[in-house]
């Protein structure tokens, strides 16, 4: 059970003077319950790639499969498909249209033939996940902070109970604070729904704490696919595309060209905490048995 | 999906059309849609087309983006041939059940289908060689003189190019909140046409909400940045005539002649 990409191609205004191809034989098999992150530098195809998943664009050549069924097979339901991988926009505050908050949440449900009835309690069990206080509820959407309006946007798509969440940088123009929380309600419905998500990003430090497995895309094509470790082990590489390993493995790096036995390849400031400390008690161990000779 | 829609279909190449003032083609096409409806007989239409076709030859835009305007208008052409085929008056040429074909039907049929299609073709060279900007700055400069008189020419100008420059960007929104809707399982294309018109609020309430919003930040921009209307505005790219450019208004005026002295001193159908 997974979603199969096999030699998607994508072009951007084809037989015009502004032909782009925006994916190359892109070759990706996503199985169920993982956390990816897709990382890229801008235009290099990670949105594009992402409305794919879903079909809400048409690859120009190359087949999707979402649980063994073409997606683009005449007898496929793309509203089904679309009922069951979730897609959260870049800005998806942008996308609020209703009078109230609860009103905009229940429109996806709706949408999915639910009653009114239970629409409004997946609206709210979505509310309260997405942590949105309750007397909020029956305000007008426009008039929440930034953060806010973030959260009621995921929360609409959330009420739709997919099975796999896609997030196009759901962190984008938010404070250290916002962003953690949103990052953080992600990996809670990753771990207690069992959701598969798909996060795009391009903050190094957000996709390496959370995610089991990284695609790196450079201009339409899959550049590096793997765990994190794997993937920022290419640091010198990614640098030359735009990007950047998380600034914790530069460190690490330095302490272990600087002579520190530590492991270089830790994504997290947790892991290099750990290996530093196990590294620096190592150290002074070996300090005193000198000592003592 | 909406991407593909274009407004002002510049194609860019290194042509000497492209290269000309905005003015002169303003000036230019104004003169070329002068002639066509002015001109009579058979040496002035081969005067006619070889002026097009030399000028789209020079343009070094392909054939094929010049026709596609043609598309739309081909209902219009059609019914307007058709009409003039059947309903003018004159020597009987062929006629079934209560419908006859003359031959002024025909000779004006056949002069409506040519001027309708040179005339999409040449404002198609400018539009296909000119940049939507580049327009609107021809069109200031040359209406400059109505200010004078109290016309807010800079301000329509820069409304113009405003309004040009935003239209991409609002169809690209369009694009978006229309993809998020449909992600929330949104329904644009089914129903009837009040369901279709209900369906449209999900649209239309978020694109008005971000055309707002953008005005504003454009506003507060333009603000920040000092400016304060046209008066005692300089340019960064000022137009000036070339010398290509008088030499265009040459050829362009020396080709109106021809088409008036063939409509004036060569009898029909000369």
């Amino acid at each position: 059970m997974s979603i199969i990409l096999d030699k998607v191609n994508y072009i951007y205004s084809p037989d015009t003077a502004y032909q782009i191809q925006a994916l190359r034989d892109i070759n990706l098999e996503i199985k169920d319950g993982q956390f990816i992150g897709i990382i890229g530098h801008t235009g290099s195809g990670k949105s594009t790639l992402i409305q794919h998943l879903n079909g809400l664009m048409r690859a120009t050549s190359g087949a999707i499969y979402f649980h063994g069924l073409d997606i683009y097979d005449e007898d496929f339901e793309l509203r089904e498909l679309r009922n069951r991988v979730g897609l959260v926009f870049q800005y998806p505050e942008h996308q609020l249209f209703e009078t109230t908050i609860f009103d905009d949440v229940c429109f996806g449900p709706q949408n999915q033939g639910l009653t009114k009835e239970e629409a409004g309690l997946r609206a709210f069990e979505a509310l309260r996940s997405v942590g949105l206080p309750e007397e909020l509820y029956y305000q007008s959407p426009f008039d929440l902070s930034g953060g806010q309006k973030r959260r009621v946007a995921i929360a609409g798509v959330l009420a739709m109970k997919p099975e796999v969440l896609i997030l196009d940088e759901p962190t984008a123009g938010l404070d250290p604070a916002g962003r953690d929380e949103i990052l953080d309600l992600i990996a809670r419905m990753h771990r207690e729904r069992g959701m598969t998500v798909i996060l795009v990003s391009h903050s190094m430090e957000d996709v390496a704490k959370y995610v089991d497995r990284i695609v790196v895309m450079n201009q339409g094509q899959v550049l590096y696919d793997g765990v994190p470790r794997e993937v920022f082990r290419h640091y010198r590489e990614l640098e030359k595309i735009g990007l950047a390993a998380p600034q914790v493995t530069y460190l690490m790096h330095e302490l272990a060209a600087a002579g520190l036995k530590v492991d270089a390849e830790a994504t997290t400031v947790e892991e290099a905490r750990a290996c530093l400390m196990e590294a620096l008690t190592g150290v002074s161990s070996a300090r005193r048995d000198i000592h003592r000779e | 999906m909406l991407r593909d829609i274009t407004l002002g279909q510049y194609y860019p190449a290194d042509s000497v059309i492209h290269k000309l003032d905005p003015r002169v083609k303003l000036f230019g096409t104004m003169l070329y849609i002068i002639s066509l409806f002015c001109f009579r007989g058979i040496v002035a239409l081969l005067a006619a087309t070889v002026f097009l076709f030399a000028v789209i030859r020079l343009s070094k835009v392909p054939f094929r983006f010049m026709v596609k305007g043609l598309r739309t208008i081909m209902i219009l052409m059609l019914i307007t041939a058709v009409f003039n085929l059947f309903l003018t008056p004159g020597e009987e040429l062929v006629s079934f059940w209560k419908l006859k074909i003359t031959a002024e039907g025909l000779k004006n049929a056949i002069v409506m289908a040519v001027r309708l299609t040179y005339l999409i073709l040449g404002t198609s060279v400018m539009t296909l060689t000119t940049t939507p900007n580049q327009l609107t700055d021809g069109l200031e400069k040359a209406l400059a003189p109505l200010s004078k008189i109290g016309v807010p020419v800079h301000a329509i100008a820069m409304m113009m190019s405003i309004a040009l420059r935003f239209i991409p960007i609002l169809i690209e929104e369009t694009d978006k909140i229309m993809k998020a809707q449909m992600a929330r399982g949104a329904d644009f294309e089914t129903g009837n046409l009040i369901a279709k018109v209900k369906n449209m609020i999900p649209l239309l309430v978020p694109l008005f909400v971000s055309a707002f919003r953008r005005a504003d930040d454009l506003a507060m921009a333009m603000e920040a940045r000092c400016y304060h209307g046209g008066s005692g505005r300089t340019k960064m790219k000022p137009l000036r005539y070339q010398k290509r450019d008088g030499l265009a208004y040459l050829t362009v005026t020396a080709y109106l002649g021809v088409v008036l002295v063939c409509r004036w001193f060569l009898p029909w159908p000369m």
